[in-house]
């Protein structure tokens, strides 16, 4: 079949890849241990050598981009350059092999890196408490949420309802839905920033919280957060950071001292671990000291000089997962943590920015603009014009951007921007990326007037040509 | 290390760009009463000598890690081929995203989709999700989802679910407002079926049951298929990977949901994540499932290609009416998986089986000719209950001749303090398992 390969089309029946040698027990007769009940066949697998499952996936690796192939400005995403260090140390086999069950004592290196984390982030983020359970942003977000649900319940308030920008992530309303909310959204003002007044009027007696990302999803800074704040707890409502935006601000501005209550941080984007084609990441969920107790458990702790899992949490919202999180993944944004220091964080937040807006300024005259204030770590782009004049659509500048060897932006987030393009290019990219990538912009931009057709077939130069998408939706094939 | 680009020159030439002679003016949106006076107080940098030096010396004092391991209780010791590493090392992988640009990420989402194949072969169903956050999460994410396909509002979890799973049930039951009811185990640390049966009523969605169980008995899986027809309740069955290469499916005794922890498929121990979770289901509940599916179509040439599909479950296309709030997963777990299980193959995967469950028999076997210690419940697969008379002495004794024995079931179980969960796989050796043997006072 021509197109991408399968390794079952490299299966040949008796062909085989590992090999275990004879057990050195005696010999068992699996229908009197198992049972012919139970006993069941050969599953069934592809049969290859070694040498096809190598050369397999390395032909699919060169199939794919990562970071370390090009720049990658995926906007929300912070696809910034993961060091290779950190994957070095995450591999020690004294790490890697260690048991989540085995003693305490005999675990008091990762234990203390834990312990170690939590404050880091505390101090990154101005919370009081930090668990190191979520495996993910969205999973911090539901841990987030519960530990609020379970506040409001352990202080007799019935609250019903969560309030969402709608420049929101998706992940915050359907997060806010899986914690048993109803969800009301609030419109964004003509700067892109919450409405005070839209939002005055959705607080109430029944709002639990509010989901907020800051800067937000257009890249803007919400600089009435303190109002913001203000209205929120007035009522008794609580404060919720969705961390995903986390790298404009390091060292310049803590969610904690602008009155958020929870936060969750995004290892993966902020703290430069690499995303894994999708994941793992790790979300670690951080607060305010008064909501302590309703932590997952465990979190780390220390007595003397031992390091040790404490479970002792009184209104825990009991665990979000089996073990103490993504410790693989923490090890990696420990060792960045380490390595930047509290002058290297604030740099790559300021670098990010920079690089930001110096793009931004760029793209000025291809695109239409949401806003024109400055921008944070992001921005968002509306192709808007170049459909109108030319019939070209986000999506159309994406695919062509492939054929110039860049990874596209996000297109179509936040929805509140028509043909949207949110660009985040991360403080790790080189000037020269900046320019190459906006002079193949502008080259697009001469392509969808000259020959708009170009742009409606792209990409022309990758592994596979634009995928029907509406086919695989419709015919369901999802397996061989 | 600061991972910068950018020259002083350069800065100073972009600045210039932006008509800003400081890069605080990028900031004064940020209102002053914000922003933080000074530095964050964290540890001066180091570079990477200093940084290697500091973990290594920090990994030290993990002194587990070089033990001989008998521990499972959910997490597993098997061997991880080099194979599995160089390839899941290629940074065309590991530095990528989501898979949004097919045309560009042809590499994971065909690998992914060969994940979804492997494991619907495994466990016996019909579709597959490009993965969870672990054995615990997809449980519980398998439980909304039962709950919402039969809209009711309980499930029935057997007590031989591992506890840390059924914590995660109920914390995920709590936000969703369902009720989440035990059913205990009968001395012999299998499920209860009759009570099981009886607690199952008109507003039950499901009964949840583990193959092999925590306790590491092969349970009446046959049984459960029986209650989950008679009473119309979906089955949701969370199974040990590695098992079915010995084991029948859950497919094949009437599951409706499989979930499990795919950490045995080519993951490493990492004291606990990152790990894999799974979820494989009937056809007929794909559009119902949470997280990513990779589906196979063609490109513009009419070749085939693979892209993420029914994305209309999805929060970021659907937002609240999302089948979940799932967004990152363990795609790079589940890659590892995919080359685990393409490199073993058929009778690799039934070897290792094998070999686990042999050495598990070996045990069990010896322990039971000394008379020095008692097996609770011997129809295993490769882990399993044994009480020991003064157990805390002869697990510290062990310890000392840098054995980790099992994992107490006193971790979870208050009262059973004489009880230890044992674990085996293809890499203990029989002169391990004398070895622990002897450490217990067995042998």
């Amino acid at each position: 079949m021509k197109g991408t390969p399968l390794v079952f089309e490299k299966s040949q029946p008796g062909r085989e890849g590992f090999r275990l040698e004879k057990a050195d027990v005696p010999e068992i007769d699996l229908t009197n241990t198992i049972g012919e009940e139970l006993l069941g066949r050969e599953p069934d697998l592809p049969e290859v050598s070694e040498v096809d499952v190598v050369r397999h996936y390395t032909g699919l690796s060169d199939m794919n981009f990562g970071v370390d192939n090009g720049f990658y400005p995926l906007g929300s995403c912070t696809m910034k350059y993961n060091p290779k260090i950190n994957e070095e140390i995450a591999a020690i086999p004294n790490f890697s092999e260690l048991h989540p069950y085995a003693p305490e004592e005999l675990c008091q290196g990762t234990l203390e890196i834990m312990y170690r984390m939590q404050k880091y982030l505390c101090e990154i983020t101005g919370m009081d408490y930090f668990t190191l359970q979520p495996a993910a942003g969205a999973h911090g977000e539901l841990t987030g949420i519960l530990i609020i649900k379970k506040y409001l319940e352990a202080s007799g308030k019935n609250r019903t309802k969560i309030i969402v920008p709608d420049s929101s992530h998706g992940t915050n309303p359907a997060t806010a839905k899986e914690s048993g909310f109803e969800i009301i959204k609030v419109r964004s003002g003509k700067d892109g920033l919450v409405d005070i007044s839209e939002l005055q009027k959705a607080v109430d007696e029944d709002v639990a919280a509010l989901m907020l990302t800051n800067p937000n999803t257009l890249g803007l800074f919400e600089k009435n957060i303190l109002e913001i704040s203000h209205i929120l707890h007035e009522k008794g409502a609580l404060l919720y950071y969705d961390g995903a935006n986390l790298n404009a601000i390091m060292g310049i501005a803590r969610p904690g001292d602008m009155g958020f209550d929870v936060v969750h941080v995004n290892l993966h984007k902020t703290f430069s671990t690499p995303h894994g084609g999708g994941g793992p990441g790790a979300g670690p969920v951080g607060v305010k000291a008064f909501l302590r107790d309703f932590l997952p458990k465990p979190i780390v702790e220390k007595k003397g000089d031992k390091y040790f899992l404490n479970y002792d949490l009184p209104h825990s919202i009991g665990r979000m997962k089996a073990f103490y999180g993504n410790t693989g993944v923490i090890l990696k944004a420990y060792a960045y943590i380490r390595s930047l220091g509290a002058g290297g964080l604030r740099e790559a937040s300021e670098v990010a920015v920079l690089n930001a807006n110096y793009l931004k300024k760029q793209l000025a005259d291809l695109f239409e603009w949401p806003t024109d204030s400055i921008c944070k770590h992001e921005f968002v782009a509306s192709a808007a014009n170049w459909k109108e004049k030319y019939g070209i659509r986000a999506l159309d500048i994406a695919k062509r951007l492939l054929d110039f060897g860049f990874h596209p932006p996000t297109i179509y987030f936040p929805l509140i921007v028509e043909e949207a393009l949110m660009i985040e290019p991360t403080e790790t990219e080189s000037r020269e990326t900046l320019d190459a990538f906006a002079d193949a912009l502008r080259r697009i931009f001469e392509e969808a007037r000259e020959n708009p057709d170009l742009l409606r077939k792209a990409p022309h130069h990758m592994p596979s040509k634009r995928v029907d998408e509406v086919k695989a939706a419709r015919e369901m094939k999802l397996k061989y | 290390m600061r991972y910068i680009s950018h020259t002083p020159f350069q800065v100073k030439e972009m600045m210039d760009v932006l008509g800003i002679s400081e890069i605080d003016e990028l900031f004064e949106d940020i209102p002053d009463e914000v922003k933080i006076k000074g530095d964050l107080d964290l540890p001066l940098p180091l570079d990477e000598i200093g940084l290697k030096r500091e973990f290594l010396n920090l990994s030290e004092k993990n002194k587990a890690a070089g033990f001989v391991s008998f521990m499972g209780a959910g997490a597993y010791d098997h061997y991880v081929p080099a194979v599995v590493k160089a390839l899941v090392g290629r940074s065309e992988f590991y530095t990528a995203y989501t898979p949004y640009q097919p045309e560009r990420s042809q590499g994971i989402l065909a690998a992914i989709f060969e994940y979804q194949t492997m494991m619907a072969n495994l466990t016996g169903m019909d579709v597959v999700n490009a993965s969870m956050y672990d054995g615990a999460s997809s449980l519980a994410e398998a439980v909304l989802m039962a709950c919402d396909i039969k809209r009711k509002n309980k499930v029935v979890v057997s007590e031989a679910v591992h506890p840390e799973y059924v914590e995660t049930i109920k914390t995920y039951g709590f936000g969703y407002n369902k009720e989440i009811e035990v059913v205990p185990c009968t001395d012999l640390l299998e499920t209860d079926w009759n009570s099981m049966a009886d607690m199952v009523d008109s507003d039950t969605a499901a009964i949840v049951v583990s193959m092999p169980n925590f306790f590491g008995v092969l349970e009446d899986v046959k049984r459960a298929g029986e209650i989950s027809r008679e009473k119309d309740v979906m089955l949701i069955v969370s199974v040990n990977p590695i098992s079915l290469g010995l084991i029948i499916p859950p497919g094949e005794y009437g599951a409706d949901i499989v979930t499990g922890e795919g950490q045995p498929l080519g993951s490493a121990l990492n004291f606990g994540g990152p790990y894999l979770g799974f979820m494989a289901a009937k056809s007929e509940y794909v559009r119902r499932m949470p997280g990513r599916i990779v589906g196979e179509t063609v490109d513009a040439d009419g070749n085939r290609a693979f892209v993420l599909t029914l994305q209309a479950r999805e929060q970021h296309i659907r937002r609240e009416k999302a089948t979940s709030n799932i967004c990152s997963n363990e795609a790079l777990n589940a890659l590892a998986a995919t080359v685990y299980m393409a490199y073993l193959g058929k009778k690799g995967l039934r070897d290792v089986a094998y070999h686990s469950h042999a050495k598990a028999r070996y045990f069990i076997d010896e322990a039971a000719r000394s008379g020095r210690a008692r097996i609770i419940n011997d129809r295993v697969f490769n882990e399993v209950v044994v009480e020991i008379d003064d157990l805390e002495r002869k697990y510290q004794s062990a310890l000392e001749h840098k054995i980790l024995p099992g994992v107490k079931l006193s971790r979870f179980f208050p009262g059973q303090e004489n009880r230890l969960l044992v674990a085996f796989t293809e890499k203990r050796t029989k002169h391990e398992v004398d070895i622990l043997l002897k450490a217990l006072g067995v042998k």
